[in-house]
């Protein structure tokens, strides 16, 4: 299976990386790790005439904590980057656990969490958890950069709000005050399984009592969503098992599921009534995890 | 990386990278994957393809350590990376462990997988020399194989780790 011919550029900076991207227009495409443009043109679905690598551009494989600003994640980090990383380790080791459920040990070698973002699959599992962490992310073009949340950028399947020239550069989860969040891949089978349901929560408990919640479904509309009505059943709500199957049946009024070959809609809807309660009690008994 | 533009206006790329601890100058097409390189233009063909969309695994090499499919790499992008692909195990006329457990286990049927399945299994060994059942599963999950149904495979890979 061969690749149709294109340009090959290597920028040394997003600045000149983005001059390219304005350039080229639609006829360029960004290349990260490559598990989903080369997949999409080896499949004939797009034939880019330019690539731009993002080869040399790996300061933004960095993942730190900044002060006042929270944990910030290169976009180039790759999924085995985030399962290592000893910062979501410490903070936010759902994030990592939600990287060592993808795909294969190969391809989170070399796909980026950027690239799973931008490619705006339905299935995809960062984004998921990284809304109910309230995550931003920044784009950045030739003539400036604009932060804005995560659950904003999706606007349909594979569409986003990204313009042209713009560049995914980095995903910051803000300061905050949960106690807890999860991430379960509802898939098939456990290795290289789309997500049939993905189903992310993000839990704020004090005591008994649930002061916020943020539940983010995925594979069950064309982009991410929240669902917010059953968050609100949470808020400031001493939790018991009954509460927690009525968010749950909540969370499917808000879910918009299609039938395909991985699941029927109804199959779906159930699923996300399961795995939204079952989530649940999981980021309140457990923490981050 | 130097451009080079043939008499067609074609542009090629001057990459250098090291492979199996020999370092070497091509010239390729920025469309040439780094599995075809390796196969047609070093003569590497111990690495093989198989669904060549990131799948399978059959084309697994070592990308400065990490195993990763060489199907969905570009030769360009391996410039001044380090390859090790199956013909690099071996040291002077000598199997690897692991290559010499995977015969012991009878761990090779049709054989197509096994490149692959031995590069994932190594790199997993360099990094956690002692892996249990479950991790070593993990780690040849990216490597499809339609013969053994993976259990002498994975008897062969804790087999190596006893050794060390």
């Amino acid at each position: 299976m061969y690749l149709p011919d294109f340009d090959y550029y290597a920028p040394e900076s997003v600045q000149e990386a983005s001059g390219l991207l304005a350039q080229y227009g639609p006829k360029a495409k960004f290349l990260a790790g490559g598990t989903d443009v080369l997949h999409m043109m080896k499949e004939g679905l797009i034939a880019p005439e330019v690539l731009v690598s993002t080869k040399n551009l790996a300061r933004l494989k960095e993942i730190y904590y900044e002060t006042g600003k929270g944990v910030v994640i290169g976009a180039l980090a790759t999924h085995n980057n985030l399962v290592n990383s000893p910062v979501l380790q410490e903070s936010y080791l759902s994030i990592c656990e939600t990287a060592h459920h993808m795909a294969n040990n190969q391809v989170r070698n070399t796909g980026t969490i950027g690239g799973n973002i931008v490619n705006a699959v339905p299935s995809a599992d960062l984004p998921p958890i990284l809304i109910a962490l309230g995550a931003r992310v920044t784009l950045v073009s030739a003539s400036g950069q604009r932060t804005l949340n995560l659950e904003d950028f999706f606007t349909g399947p594979r569409k986003t709000v990204i313009k042209e020239d713009e560049i995914l550069t980095q995903i910051i989860i803000p300061d905050n005050s949960f106690t807890g969040s999860t991430y379960h891949k509802f898939g098939l089978r456990r290795s290289g399984a789309l997500a049939v349901v993905g189903v992310a929560v993000a839990v704020t408990m004090e005591g008994d009592v649930c002061r916020e919640a943020r539940i983010a479904l995925g594979a069950v509309a064309p982009t991410p969503v929240r669902a917010v009505k059953a968050e609100e059943m949470l808020k400031d709500q001493v939790i018991t098992d009954q509460l927690l199957e009525e968010v749950g049946r909540c969370a499917t009024s808000e879910s918009k599921p299609i039938s395909d070959i991985r699941g029927s809609a109804e199959y779906r809807l159930d699923m996300v009534r399961v795995f939204t309660k079952r989530m649940l009690r999981k980021a309140i008994n457990e923490g981050h995890i | 990386m130097q451009t080079i533009i043939d008499k067609n206006g074609v542009k090629h790329y001057m990459i250098t990278l090291n492979v199996n601890g020999d370092s070497y100058t091509k010239v390729v097409k920025g469309n040439t994957l780094l599995v075809n390189m390796l196969r047609d233009t070093l003569d590497l063909t111990g690495t093989k393809k198989g669904c060549e969309l990131g799948n399978c695994g059959s084309c697994t090499v070592l990308m400065d350590g990490k195993p990763v499919d060489s199907c969905m790499v570009l030769a360009v992008e391996a410039d001044e990376r380090e390859i090790t692909t199956i013909e690099g195990l071996a040291q002077n006329e000598e199997l690897d462990k692991l290559q010499e457990s995977f015969v012991n286990n009878a761990a090779v049927q049709c054989g197509y997988c096994t490149p692959g399945m031995i590069m994932s299994a190594k790199a997993l060994l360099t990094s956690n020399p002692h892996p249990s059942e479950q991790e070593v599963r993990e780690a040849i999950a990216g490597n499809l194989c339609r013969c053994t149904g993976y259990v002498n495979i994975v008897k062969a890979v804790l087999a190596t780790a006893d050794k060390k």
